[in-house]
C-alpha cells in the first residue's frame, strides 16, 4: 500500500507560559493524511487546532514525536505548504493585488521559470474574481471588511497552487451565501486539482460537507477523540446536506463535540 | 396621542470635524490669542517685562531690515538643527533595524540606549565643548544625540513589533530572510520611522535653542539670551514666537510626507 502523504506520530506540544502553569497543547497526536484527501478538524476552542495546523505548516516547534511529508521530516515553512491563516495575515500596505501576487514570486514552475509581471496578474484577477472581490484590486485592506478580507486571504492561498493547503476557518466570518459558493469553489478545486487540504472548522455542516474524514478533538490537553469517515460520493453540493446519509454523520459529531461540550468543567 | 419625536441619539463624535469648522476654530483662537496677549500688556507692570504685539512687530520689521540678524539667526541655527538631525536619522535607523533583528545586538546596545535617554542632552554640554571647542561641531553633537537616541527607540519598537503572523506568512511563500527584511520588516516599520523622525525633529529643535545658550554668538537661542541681557523683552519674545513657527513648519511638513508614504494606514 502508498504510503500516507503527511504522517502525524505522537506529537506533543506544551506552551511555556511565564509565571504561570505550561499549557499542554497537544498530547500524543497522531494523524495520517493520504495524498489528494480532503480532512476536516473540528473541536472547542483551544483545544489546539491551530497549533496542529502550524506544525504541519512548519511555523511551530512541537516537543517530541514526529512530522514528515513524503517521508521527511518537516523542519520549516514551505510553498509547497499552503496556509490560509485565522486572522487572515494580510499585508496592510499591499493592494488586494499586491497581497494575492506577492506569493507568487518564490514559486518557480516545472520548466524552471519564474511567472512573469503578466502572468502574476493574470493569476490574481482570476482568483480575485472567484472570491467575488472584482472592483477591490487596487484597494488596501483597512478598507475591507472582515469578509472581504477573509476572501482575500482565501484567494492569496489558492493563488499560490501548493500540494498541501492548510486552512484554519477560513470561512468563518462570511455570511451564508458567500460561504455557501466558497465551499462549492472548493470542492471544485480540490476535485480537478487534486489536492491536499487540512481543513479547521467550528462548523459541522461544512466538515461534512466537504470532507472525507471528520477528526474530532478534545481539549486539556488537546488530543484526537475520534475520526469520523464521510462515506458520502463527491462531487457534493449544496444538496448533499439533504441526503439521510449526511444528516446521521452531522447528527453524530455534533453528539460527539456536544457530550465533549457538556464534559468540561466549568 | 401625542405624536413621539423621535430622532437618533447623536453619539459622542471622536473626528476632528469639518475643515470649514477646524479652520474658523484656528482663526479664532489665534485672533484671541493676540488680543488677549495685547489687553494684558497694557498694564504697566506687565509690560516691563512682556513686549506688547506692537513692539514685537517692530523689532521683527526693524530686524529683518538689511543689516539686522534675523535672517542669519534663523539660517544658521536651522542648519544646525537639519544636520545634527540628519545625521542623527540616518544613524538611527540601521541601528534600530540590527536591533530589533538581532537580540545580540539588542542586548549589547538597549542598556545603554536606556540609561543615556533618562539624560537631559543638555548636560552634556560641557564635557562636548571641552571636547570639541566653541565651533560648530559641539552643537551638531548635541543635537545629534539627543534626536539619535528618540529615533532609534521609536523606530526599534516599530521593528520588534511587527504582526508575527505577516512573518509567518512569509516564511510560506517560501520568503528568505533578506526577502523578510526588505519585503515585510521595512515596510511594516515605515510608520515608526516617520513618528520617529517628527518627534526626534520635537528634540532637535528644544535641545538646539539650550545648545545655542553658551559659546554661540548667531542662532535664535543666543539671541534669545543675549536680549534678555539688555531687557528688551521684544526680542525676546520674537524669538520664541520664531523658534515656535519653524518647528511647527517642521512638524507639518513631515506631518505631510508621513500622510503620502503611509496612505495604506
Ligand atoms: N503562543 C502561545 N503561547 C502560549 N499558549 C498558547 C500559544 N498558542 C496557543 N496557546 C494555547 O494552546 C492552546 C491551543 O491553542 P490553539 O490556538 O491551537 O487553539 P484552537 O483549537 O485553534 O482554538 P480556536 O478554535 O479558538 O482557534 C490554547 O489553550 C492556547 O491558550
Ligand atoms: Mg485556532
Amino acid at each position: 500500500m502508498k504510503k500516507p502523504l503527511i504522517i502525524i506520530k505522537d506529537v506533543r506540544k506544551e506552551f511555556i507560559v511565564e509565571k504561570k502553569p505550561n499549557v499542554v497543547a497537544l498530547n500524543g497526536v497522531n494523524l495520517e493524511i493520504e495524498k489528494n484527501e480532503f480532512v476536516c478538524v473540528v473541536g472547542p476552542s483551544g483545544c489546539g487546532k491551530t497549533t496542529l495546523l502550524n506544525i504541519i505548516a512548519g511555523l511551530e516547534t512541537f516537543d517530541s514525536g514526529s512530522v514528515t511529508m513524503h517521508g521527511e521530516d518537516i523542519i520549516g515553512p514551505g510553498p509547497e505548504r499552503g496556509v490560509i491563516f485565522q486572522q487572515y495575515a494580510l499585508f496592510p500596505w499591499m493592494t488586494v493585488r499586491k497581497n494575492i501576487e506577492y506569493g507568487l514570486k518564490f514559486i518557480t514552475k516545472a520548466d524552471g521559470s519564474r511567472y512573469t509581471k503578466e502572468e502574476k496578474r493574470a493569476l490574481a484577477e482570476h482568483y480575485i474574481k472567484m472570491v467575488n472581490l472584482t472592483g477591490f484590486e487596487d484597494s488596501y485592506p483597512k478598507a475591507l471588511s472582515g469578509g472581504m478580507k477573509q476572501r482575500v486571504a482565501i484567494a492569496r492561498g489558492y493563488a499560490l497552487n501548493s500540494e498541501v493547503l492548510l486552512m484554519d476557518e477560513p470561512f468563518g466570518a462570511l455570511d451564508a451565501q458567500t460561504r455557501a459558493q466558497l465551499q462549492e469553489d472548493l470542492l471544485r478545486t480540490w476535485e480537478s486539482e487534486k489536492k491536499t487540504i487540512f481543513f479547521i472548522t467550528h462548523d459541522v455542516d461544512e466538515a461534512v460537507l466537504l470532507s472525507s474524514r471528520v477528526v474530532i478533538m478534545s481539549a486539556r490537553p488537546g488530543q484526537i477523540k475520534e475520526i469520523v469517515p464521510v462515506d458520502l460520493p463527491y462531487p457534493r453540493t449544496q444538496a448533499t446536506k439533504m441526503e439521510s446519509e449526511f444528516i446521521k454523520i452531522k447528527n453524530y459529531i455534533w453528539d460527539t463535540v456536544y457530550k465533549m461540550y457538556l464534559e468540561i468543567p466549568k | 396621542m401625542a405624536e413621539q419625536k423621535k430622532s437618533a441619539r447623536k453619539l459622542k463624535d471622536f473626528s476632528d470635524g469639518s475643515a470649514r469648522m477646524r479652520y474658523t476654530l484656528m482663526t479664532v483662537s489665534i485672533i484671541g490669542g493676540f488680543f488677549f496677549w495685547y489687553l494684558i500688556t497694557l498694564i504697566p507692570t506687565i509690560n516691563t517685562f512682556l513686549a506688547s504685539p506692537k513692539q514685537v512687530l517692530r523689532a521683527l520689521i526693524s530686524e529683518s531690515k538689511a543689516g539686522g540678524r534675523y535672517w542669519k539667526d534663523i539660517s544658521i541655527s536651522l542648519q544646525r538643527v537639519l544636520i545634527g538631525f540628519g545625521l542623527a536619522f540616518v544613524a538611527s535607523i540601521p541601528v534600530a533595524f540590527l536591533m530589533g533583528w538581532y537580540p545580540k545586538v539588542r542586548n549589547l546596545i538597549e542598556p545603554w540606549i536606556q540609561f543615556m535617554r533618562t539624560i537631559p542632552p543638555i548636560a552634556l554640554i560641557p564635557l562636548v565643548i571641552l571636547a570639541m571647542g566653541l565651533g560648530e561641531p559641539p552643537k551638531y553633537t548635541i543635537i545629534f544625540i539627543a534626536t539619535f537616541l528618540v529615533m532609534v527607540v521609536t523606530i526599534y519598537q516599530g521593528v520588534k513589533e511587527v504582526d508575527k503572523t505577516l512573518i509567518k506568512a512569509a516564511y510560506t511563500f517560501g520568503a528568505k530572510d533578506r526577502d523578510l527584511f526588505i519585503d515585510i520588516i521595512i515596510p511594516a516599520s515605515f510608520p515608526f520611522i516617520l513618528v520617529g523622525a517628527r518627534l526626534g525633529m520635537a528634540s532637535a529643535l528644544t535641545t538646539l535653542i539650550a545648545a545655542e545658550l553658551t559659546g554661540t554668538i548667531f542662532g535664535l537661542g543666543a539671541r534669545i539670551q543675549g536680549a534678555q541681557q539688555f531687557m528688551d523683552t521684544a526680542i525676546v519674545l520674537l524669538g520664541i514666537i520664531t523658534i515656535g513657527v519653524i518647528g511647527f513648519i517642521l512638524d507639518k511638513i513631515l506631518l505631510f510626507i508621513e500622510k503620502n508614504l503611509t496612505k495604506w494606514k
